[in-house]
């Protein structure tokens, strides 16, 4: 997921909410699928198609219409819920008890559960990114890249701008409700409300990741997200190590945050290669 | 000589209708032959930036005809005129994607106005290519095809965005004051350069500028802007024996009173 946020908050520049939507809109269409029998492999290929549309239409919003992304990525995520509820067939949340996943397909080489769900996570993991490496190295993967970077100089090079950007929010969405997909078969229900505070968990492993590595070739950066995101859940899970009552718990996940996301402000002057002495920070 | 570019009675017009109505060009008529290479000068506000992008298509026309190679492309939207048209812009910054290595902006401008695919970006038979046109900079950069753009200076930055307008010949190549963020000694070298890849390749080229020196020392042909008109339009010999004085001299004569400032036309 955070490879999903990854896109279009730091290659397009923009902050797409449609992540609250698309997330459990992957969940539930994973979900319904494999409920009506279809293979948890291609259940999670829909879900990853259900991303690409809920994508599309940010990406339609924003560029055709003109409203600006957070607002396009507001307004798609709350249609979303409606839509949603809809695939779940108006239920909350729907069980996948004693249904096939594609964990369970990994438990049926041998594994144990949670080996499992190491392995499965590992190798959907290491494939969407080896596919965006492939994919950023095209022609049109340059492009996308070039129209994040700079649109004005990248339509004065004949690409075009906003298809690129509703492409990248389609492959962005595609991630996410991907990942979705995969979090409802491993939780082993889908969750009409798992969406919220998606989109910052996202951005903490981008964070996380970005502190701990720089200026790494693309398919590096994408890696390190993956590690990102697993360092944060670790820190959430010490913090609940520590006895925080369970309604507690989201205020205890926005602190985290707030210091995940802050700390790398403190720490940036020392790692900035020999560059600016900033003598404010270190004097503390 | 045939002709490359024909513009008809351009206008542009800002806030129109409003009390700050600002007619920015107020009737161009330019034809331009193949091989000019026009250099523009004029004030603050006398609607060179503007006649730039109206030729580029960042600003849609409002009135008037611009004809490419004999096509109307009044039209057309940026990303189709950059078939035939590349520019570089006053800021460095502007003319590279900045987080892409050297490679990957060559390997986009490679590709200017032509369909991409899912074919690698960067290819192999690009490389040397690329190797050879870095090369002739003499800036060092054939070794660094994988460095980011960000990490190399404005002159360097400024030097491969005009390797990049040139690379697929452009049949018109639109240069937006862009050695005026430079410091004196390297826009020297990107002036140079400048002239030598538009002489090699026989460019038809437009030159906004500050510098009047540049402008007179640069190009066949000097074309100076007032108040969104054409004030003066030099070619051939009277070009060549122009100087400094001599220009303002013709710009007084044609508007018929004192500059308010000179400071900003020499500045």
């Amino acid at each position: 997921m955070a490879i999903g946020v990854y896109l279009t908050f730091r290659i397009l520049d923009l902050a797409d909410m449609t992540a609250e939507g698309s997330f459990p809109l992957g969940g539930a269409i994973a979900t319904m699928c494999i409920i009506k029998g279809i293979n948890p492999i291609l259940a999670t290929g829909a879900a990853f198609i259900g991303g690409l549309i809920a994508g599309l239409v940010t990406g339609i919003l924003n560029t055709k219409l003109r409203i600006p992304s957070l607002l396009a990525g507001i307004i798609t995520m709350t249609g979303l819920y409606s839509i949603t509820s809809r695939v779940m067939q108006n239920a909350a949340n729907v069980s996948l008890l004693g249904k096939d996943t594609v964990f369970t397909i990994a438990q049926n080489w041998g594994l144990s559960r949670n080996n499992a769900v190491i392995a499965m996570g590992l190798i959907i993991a290491l494939l969407v990114i080896f596919l965006l490496v492939v994919f950023f190295k095209t022609e049109i993967g340059l492009a996308m890249r070039a129209t994040g970077d700079n649109p004005q100089m990248s339509a004065a090079n004949g690409i075009k701008t906003q298809g690129m950007k509703i492409l990248g929010y389609m492959i962005s969405n595609g991630c996410i409700a991907l990942s979705g997909g995969l979090l409802a078969q491993n939780n082993g229900f889908a969750d009409l409300n798992s969406g919220v505070g998606t989109l910052v968990i996202g951005l903490a492993s981008i964070i996380i990741a970005e502190v701990l590595i720089r200026n790494l070739p693309i398919g590096g950066r994408l890696l390190t997200l993956v590690v990102g995101a697993i360092i944060y859940r670790l820190i959430l899970a010490l913090v609940f190590q520590m006895n925080v009552e369970p309604s507690d718990a989201k205020l205890a996940s926005a602190l985290v945050l707030v210091v995940c996301l802050t700390l790398p402000n403190f720490h940036l002057p020392h790692n900035l290669k020999g560059g600016k002495k900033d003598a404010g920070s270190t004097k503390n | 000589m045939p002709e490359v570019l024909k513009i008809k009675n351009l206008h542009q017009t800002f806030e129109r209708g409003t009390v700050n109505e600002n007619r920015v060009l107020r009737g161009i008529d330019l034809n331009l032959e193949a091989g000019d290479f026009v250099t523009i000068i004029g004030s603050n506000g006398a609607g060179k930036s503007t006649l730039l992008n109206s030729i580029a298509g960042t600003l849609p026309i409002q009135e008037g005809q611009i004809i490419l190679n004999g096509n109307d492309i009044t039209k057309l939207p940026v990303t189709k005129r950059a078939q035939n048209i590349s520019r570089v812009f006053q800021d460095p910054k502007m003319g590279t994607a900045v987080r892409l290595t050297v490679e990957e902006n060559l390997a986009l401008a490679m590709k200017r106005g032509q369909r991409r695919g899912f074919r690698p970006g960067v290819k192999k038979q690009d490389r040397k290519f690329f190797k050879k046109q870095l090369a002739q900079l003499n800036l060092n950069l054939e070794n660094r095809l994988e460095t980011e753009i960000g990490l190399l200076s404005g002159g360097q930055r400024q030097a491969i965005t005009l390797l990049m307008a040139t690379l697929q010949r452009p049949d018109l190549i639109l240069l937006d004051e862009h050695t005026a963020a430079l410091d004196p000694q390297t826009s020297i070298t990107v002036m140079q350069l400048t002239e030598k890849l538009i002489s090699e390749q026989h460019l038809t080229a437009f030159m906004v500028t500050h510098n009047m020196e540049d402008a007179i020392r640069y190009g066949n042909r000097l074309i100076m802007l007032h108040q969104g008109r054409v004030a003066i339009d030099l070619a051939g010999e009277d070009k060549q024996n122009l100087t400094v004085p001599k220009l303002m001299e013709l710009f007084q004569k044609h508007v018929g009173s004192e500059l308010e400032d000179d400071a900003i036309l020499l500045a």
